[in-house]
């Protein structure tokens, strides 16, 4: 184990150091997504605590571009919902690690559980590593230092996350209409999405989902967005099930 | 839009159902399996979701009037596309693209 075992203290801050490059990159990505949500004409109240609540960057600037066209309220949750499916494969990769804990910091790790939390903790401590025998003493104090480098880690990227979003909301009411900040929000998914479409089975996803959303987008109530998400996936497992190599 | 109830039950609800994702396997007992379809399926969520939710906001948002679409916002998404191919960084992807689509605006060369 690359911590000290004894020190609980120097697991908390190493959490905290190890994580600040992340964070760095956080900052901007942060203020984009409030500038983006009151630039569009969004109550600074509820952007705020749309951050707070949501805490996902991603399904948070989703929710905006919904709420701004008027979206029924169950397709903007389902939206919100299905960008944040990813959050199930972290979950179900670190819920080892968490099984020790009680219930009510499950839910509380659960919470903080974002993108670079998932890096972060599996570069440190990589499910499986049991290198202490199970009871000891020294196991016990490994599961303590690896719940304190976690919570380190997630506090700061929760707190940075909150102060970036909050001056980017303050921004985004100074930012004059005219400046079309909303148009962010899809130049930030199309960065998202392209470095992740891998296979050809990917493109071939993106691009049923992309027509779909051309030939549907006279459906009422954005019905038309889950309409090509059905499609895309549709397809996408399709061709993944024949397992057709396609790749 | 104001930050009337409708729209904070939204942001609840999205709450819930973004804790509940994170927590799913957290919380549920050990031996929880998830079917092979699902997985499958889960594989190309964001490959469908982001390009189609991308799609509406470049095409029909603040189209001039007799346009059908807004061919500022669409040549602009191609520059940040060209950008986030070449760079795979999201800042120059965002750069590219709102810079692009000021000089567009500003200078109206069609």
């Amino acid at each position: 184990m690359l911590l000290p075992v004894n020190s609980t203290r120097s697991a908390y801050f190493r959490g905290l150091s190890d994580i600040t490059p992340a964070v760095v990159g956080l900052i901007p990505f942060g203020m984009i997504t409030g500038a983006a949500a009151t630039a569009a004409g969004m109550d600074p109240w509820l952007a705020l605590g749309m951050s707070f609540i949501i805490y996902a960057g991603a399904s948070q600037l989703a929710a905006i571009s919904l709420l701004i066209q008027h979206a029924p309220a169950l397709v903007v949750v389902a939206t919100i919902l299905v960008v944040n499916l990813r959050f199930m494969m972290y979950s179900a990769a670190i819920a080892p690690q968490f099984r020790h804990l009680s219930a009510r910091k499950k839910w509380l790790f659960s919470y903080l559980l974002v993108d670079h939390a998932f890096a972060l903790l599996s570069a440190r401590f990589p499910p499986g590593d049991t290198t202490q025998k199970p009871g000891t003493k020294a196991e016990q104090q490994v599961k303590k230092n690896r719940d304190d480098y976690y919570f380190g880690g997630t506090s700061l990227l929760w707190v940075m996350w909150q102060i970036s979003n909050a001056v980017g909301v303050f921004a985004g009411t100074l930012i004059p209409g005219n400046w079309s900040l909303d148009f962010a929000i899809p130049l930030v998914f199309l960065a998202l999405v392209l470095p992740a479409l891998q296979s050809r089975t990917h493109w071939l996803t993106a691009l049923v989902a992309v027509t779909a959303a051309a030939f549907t987008t006279a459906l009422p109530m954005k019905l038309g967005l889950i309409t090509a998400a059905v499609a895309g996936v549709a397809v996408g497992a399709w061709l993944d099930s024949r397992a057709v190599p396609v790749k | 839009m104001t930050g009337d109830f409708y729209a904070w039950t939204i942001v609840c609800a999205g709450g819930a159902v973004t804790l509940l994702a994170r927590a799913s396997f957290i919380v549920l007992p050990p031996e929880t399996r998830v079917p092979k379809w699902v997985q499958r399926c889960l594989k190309y969520v964001a490959a469908a979701v982001l390009p189609a939710l991308v799609l509406p906001d470049v095409l029909f948002r603040d189209v001039a009037a007799g346009q059908a679409v807004n061919t500022y916002r669409i040549i602009a998404a191609l520059v940040a596309m060209l950008a986030a191919w070449q760079t795979r960084n999201i800042f120059a992807t965002l750069g590219a693209g709102m810079a692009t689509l000021w000089f567009l605006q500003y200078f109206r060369p069609f």
